[in-house]
């Protein structure tokens, strides 16, 4: 088994993304999304504290400490770019604006309802941050996840255990192990597998029926 | 003539009673009001509800507020941040009462505040955890909860520069709460880098025009981070 490698994982969501579209990137694997959609196509990377047309991270020592992202690392800027404040970027957010956002995820169910923000560990505070807007509002839902957590538990579910982000708003799956569409009626079909993965392996690392590509 | 420049933080903090809801502009620690904060320790309110973003780093600033016991409640969508000791420790021992928020939910009741409206429907929790308990209407065909205005009887912003009507200018991504929040309290205190001539801000700069703005102190802050 060869499974996707991170930087493999973001190639293929950031291939997927056409030219022209608005995209908001959770904070953790999905910021490697941006560094991986060719220069020459404009796509513009929305940051939840107002930031439209975020560029690629700025080399050391260039830093501007007044340009940051959602998760308070420093960015620079593509030419076009604007700055709107909190209200309205959630505004944008909200208002379905955004063609697409991708999230991190501790689970996805088979009816796209996404688990991302708590664990039922009860040890530190909850905190939420812009997760459950984009969830809401976003008009294409991807996240970007390793196929099980590190004991070996299935993240791809019947149904989320965790407390939920969102309710039917995931469309896509990008894992280490293959791309899954979530098909409203269907539940997860497989679109691809990493190589050496074969459909049975997938089904057995997985908490819910996978379907074959039709 | 209109002047709401004040002379040090002292005289731009002065009044703010025990129990006041303080709204506190920034994300992470660029376009927070690091200095107003400070002078906020030195004036002593205490059983404060603190509303903003995140909930402070290491022992300063906001952090330092909670742990000198000033802060009763804390309303914010992410206390997590790289250090959150001081937060955690008082959350653990429920010496501190938190309110999460969804962030865009956050922005929005603070606009509406500042707006006039007393609560409207959003989409966003739904379903959730954070939805529990409120009052749940469909609207096409789409469940959504009903939130409330949050409006402050102080907030405290930080912005790039200023004039004496109190327009302010931001920079870069130092808005985010700030323009919101000028908006939707009683006080609504400024610290800047720069005082600018009346006129010298264009009309298509300004971020937040002066009627909102009560009081402007000029601060040498610099970068928000190094």
């Amino acid at each position: 088994m060869q499974p996707f490698t991170r930087e493999q994982m973001a190639r293929k969501a950031a291939d997927d993304i056409p030219e022209g579209w608005c995209v908001n990137l959770g904070i953790g694997i999905p910021t490697m999304v941006a560094n991986q959609v060719p220069p020459e196509r404009e796509v513009i990377f929305q940051s939840e504290n107002g930031v439209i047309g975020m560029g690629p991270a700025p080399a050391k020592g260039e830093e501007d400490p007044w340009l940051i992202n959602a998760g308070k690392q420093p960015i620079t800027l593509v030419k076009g770019a604007a700055f709107v404040g909190h209200a309205d970027s959630f505004a944008m957010i909200r208002g379905g604006h955004i063609d697409l956002c991708v999230l991190g995820a501790f689970e996805v169910a088979e009816n796209g309802d996404l688990a991302n923000w708590a664990t039922s560990v009860n040890d530190t505070a909850p905190a939420v941050g812009g997760a459950m807007d984009l969830a809401a509002g976003a008009k294409r839902l991807w996240v970007l996840m390793e196929h099980t957590t590190k004991d070996g538990r299935p993240k791809i579910v019947e149904r989320c255990s965790y407390p939920l982000t969102g309710l039917r708003c995931v469309n896509r799956v990008y894992t280490n192990l293959a791309v899954l569409d979530v098909v409203p009626g269907q539940g997860f079909v497989v679109r691809e597998m990493a190589p050496g993965v074969d459909f049975e392996t997938l089904q057995a690392r997985s908490g819910a029926r996978l379907h074959r590509p039709s | 003539m209109i002047n709401k420049i004040v002379q040090s933080i002292a005289e731009a903090l002065s009044g703010i009673k025990d129990g006041s809801t303080v709204l506190i502009g920034g994300f992470g620690s660029v376009g927070q009001p690091d200095a107003l904060i400070e002078g906020l320790i030195e004036q002593g309110a205490k059983d404060l509800v603190a509303v903003l973003n995140n909930a402070g780093v290491g022992r300063v600033g906001v952090a330092r507020l909670m742990e000198l016991g000033r802060v009763r409640k804390i309303v914010c969508s992410f206390p997590r941040s790289s250090d959150p000791v001081v937060f955690e420790t008082l959350y653990r021992a429920g010496k501190i009462e938190l309110e999460i928020v969804p962030q865009g939910t956050l922005a929005e009741r603070i606009r509406a505040g500042g707006a006039g409206i007393p609560a409207f429907f959003t989409p966003t929790a739904a379903g959730t955890l954070l939805g529990q308990g409120k009052e749940v209407r469909e609207f096409n065909g789409r469940p959504h909860v009903l939130e409330t205005a949050i409006k402050g009887d102080v907030a405290l912003i930080e912005a790039w520069e200023a004039d004496r009507w109190g327009n302010l200018v931001y920079r870069g991504s130092g808005a985010n709460f700030n323009p919101v929040m000028a908006t939707a309290a009683e006080l609504t205190v400024a610290q800047v880098q720069h005082i600018r001539e009346l006129g010298e801000l264009h009309p298509h700069m300004i971020g937040t025009p002066g009627v909102y703005v009560d009081r402007v102190v000029q601060v040498d802050r610099g970068a928000p981070w190094v």
